[in-house]
């Protein structure tokens, strides 16, 4: 029987040697990611039912890396970190990667992979939506809530269901004007946000070799968006180097069968591509960036596990290398790793950092989530009023970045940088 | 329980969990009782401020036991917040065309709220306030104003779950986990 690639990963999480899509199945999970939002629920759960002295199920299978509520004096968001402290401690658990301490990292989608956590083949779950980010090295991975993460906390299994492949075929040459986000916002623009619903949302074909790992990231943690359970990217040699980079853990990758039966199939030419944004007040309401000039814009926001990596910020600062920013430009890089990218990486001679100085935006942030999902009155970037913003991240529901009142525009780093020059949406192939 | 006789709230499409429970009120923590009452009390906050009030001020509680919305419900966020932000509202289903995965899969794990789908669309059939019935084993719904019953899909792959009553329940009926 031809099987997909989610389906050989999910048959193997099953013991078994094959699965059909809609069936349930106890998956054995590799990898239990949660964070400071969703953690302290989770660990409730795992107690009331397993008992006050229960251990979780594999002391380096839970991953926690606070990464939402850090920057804040909201006096719960710190009552919530504090917990999580005390039960890694009360675990002994090898990788907590908490804040206030030269172990923080940052947002937990950028950090777990570039810990080494993320290995293809493998099972992973997570408290976040977005969780769906580490397909792009070709492991099963999704998000969950905290009764499934509980569960998945004291037992290593979850109940699956197996879901059906949407397959994304990726062919042509990408331009250099053309990021991840294009791609991902023009697939969920013809999805729709339901149109992945249950399914794995699938890339593959020669055009996959055209994307950096980064891309692939930007692509796979917003699968979501189209309703995907997982996205996911079979790992390439790019992959494979990336991987044994971080870890020493071995791994097993899978592949799936070029002509595994699937739901649908849809194929984009990279090369046909153009800048585009989301327009509010929903990821799959695409429009090229060129047809929307006449958007004029208050706010410019780099940031998050979509939009705020290494790549993300040099795309930006190619653009603003030399140029000046018309509108408050906020610059939030997911991790520590990306931080100092930042302020050491250079173009022309001068570091990143030097460039966004001199274009004018607010000084760099410390790592996190920040605005993009709002958050505690006090957080960095947070929309208050009617600011019109164009944002890197993954979400422009109402009230998404803070305020209900003010709309958001979704798109790469480049258009946003340009947009930042204008004071409108604007197209950054003038800028490159 | 299998029927629920209530006031109907009415929604839209692509409700998403930042209307459901906004971000900021995810510091709290829906195991701590009196956070899990709180989280109840912002239950669909994040509407835009011309859509009726789902929580009644006085009593941090809704009338609204039952919410009928469009298409993709609980999409964004996983956030357990949500489905459980409703149930302790006091809402006890949602009936909606079909919903974000990780909103219906909660709903279930948590048993917080049924979530029912709807073979037709519904938000047109129904104005918030309307009373109705849901029939959570023959699986309909009906307008009590002139008794007109919609028919509500099975609820597939799940149904044993949410019949055991939650993912717990259901895990150790099933032999996967051990009594407590």
């Amino acid at each position: 029987m031809k099987q997909t690639l989610t389906e050989k990963i999910l048959a193997r999480a099953a013991g078994r040697q094959t699965v059909t899509p809609g069936e349930n199945i106890w998956a054995r999970i590799n990898v239990l990611l949660t964070h400071d939002v969703c953690g302290p629920g989770t660990i409730g759960i795992f107690k009331r039912e397993f008992g006050e002295g229960a251990k979780v199920f594999d002391r380096e299978g839970v991953v926690i890396i606070p990464d939402h509520y850090i920057h804040t004096r909201d006096e719960k968001a710190h009552r919530n970190v504090a917990t999580l402290f005390d039960f890694a401690k009360e675990q002994d658990l090898p990788y907590f990667y908490p804040p206030w301490t030269n172990r923080y990292r940052g947002v937990c989608h950028v950090a777990l992979p570039e810990l080494g956590h993320v290995r293809p083949g493998e099972t992973i779950v997570g408290t976040d939506s977005h969780t769906c980010t580490h397909g792009a090295l070709g492991a099963f991975s999704t998000g969950i809530g905290n009764t499934d993460a509980g569960f998945v906390m004291g037992t290593g299994k979850m109940l699956v269901k197996v879901p059906e492949t949407i397959r994304i075929v990726l062919k042509g040459k990408k331009p250099d004007y053309i990021a991840g986000k294009d791609v991902i916002l023009r697939v969920i623009g013809d999805l729709g946000t339901g149109g992945a619903t249950y399914c794995a949302l699938e890339f593959a074909g020669p055009g996959c070799a055209e994307l950096s790992i980064e891309d692939r990231m930007t692509i796979c943690n917003m699968a979501v968006e189209a309703g995907a359970k997982n996205g996911i990217f079979a790992a390439d040699d790019k992959a494979l180097a990336y991987v044994r980079a971080r870890t020493k853990k071995p791994f097993e990758p899978l592949v799936g069968d070029p002509d595994a039966p699937v739901k649908a199939e849809y194929e984009y030419d990279l090369s046909e591509l153009v800048p585009c944004v989301a327009r509010p007040h929903c990821p799959d309401r695409y429009a090229p960036a060129a047809d929307c000039g006449d958007v004029k814009l208050d706010r410019a926001y780099v940031g998050s596990c979509t939009g705020g990596k290494i790549e993300d910020f040099e795309m930006a600062a190619r653009v603003l290398n030399g140029r000046k920013v018309a509108i408050d430009t906020f610059l939030v890089p997911a991790t520590v790793e990306v931080a100092e990218a930042i302020r050491t990486h250079e173009i022309d001679g001068k570091t990143w950092e030097r460039i966004f100085a001199e274009a004018g935006c607010i000084p760099v942030s410390a790592p996190g989530c920040a605005a993009c999902l709002g958050g505690p009155v006090d957080t960095f970037g947070r929309t208050h009023g009617n600011e019109v913003v164009i944002s890197t991240t993954n979400r422009n529901f109402i009230g998404r970045m803070g305020s209900k009142t003010a709309p958001i525009y979704l798109a790469s780093p480049l258009t946003v940088a340009a947009s930042a020059i204008e004071g409108r949406i604007a197209d950054p192939r003038k800028y490159l | 329980m299998s029927k629920i006789r209530s006031k109907v709230y009415v929604a839209g499409d692509n409700i998403d969990t930042d209307n459901i429970i906004p971000a900021q009120y995810l510091n709290l923590v829906p195991t701590i009782p009196e956070e899990y009452e709180k989280l109840g009390s912002y239950a669909m906050a994040g509407l835009p401020d011309d859509a009726a009030p789902f929580v009644d001020k006085a009593t941090s509680k809704t009338p609204y036991g039952i919410l009928v919305a469009g298409k993709n419900f609980g999409c964004g966020s996983s956030r357990e917040h949500a489905p459980v932000a409703l149930g302790a509202a006091g809402c006890k289903a949602v009936v909606a065309e079909y919903y974000a995965r990780i909103f219906f899969r909660n709903s279930v794990a948590t048993g917080e709220v049924y979530p029912f789908e709807t073979a037709e669309p519904l938000v047109s059939e129904f104005k918030t306030g309307d009373e109705a019935e849901l029939d959570t084993d023959a699986h309909t719904l009906t307008r009590l104003s002139d008794g007109k019953v919609f028919p509500l899909k099975d609820l597939g792959a799940v149904a044993p779950v949410v019949e055991a009553g939650g993912m717990f329940a259901y895990a150790r009926k099933v032999g996967m986990i051990s009594d407590k």
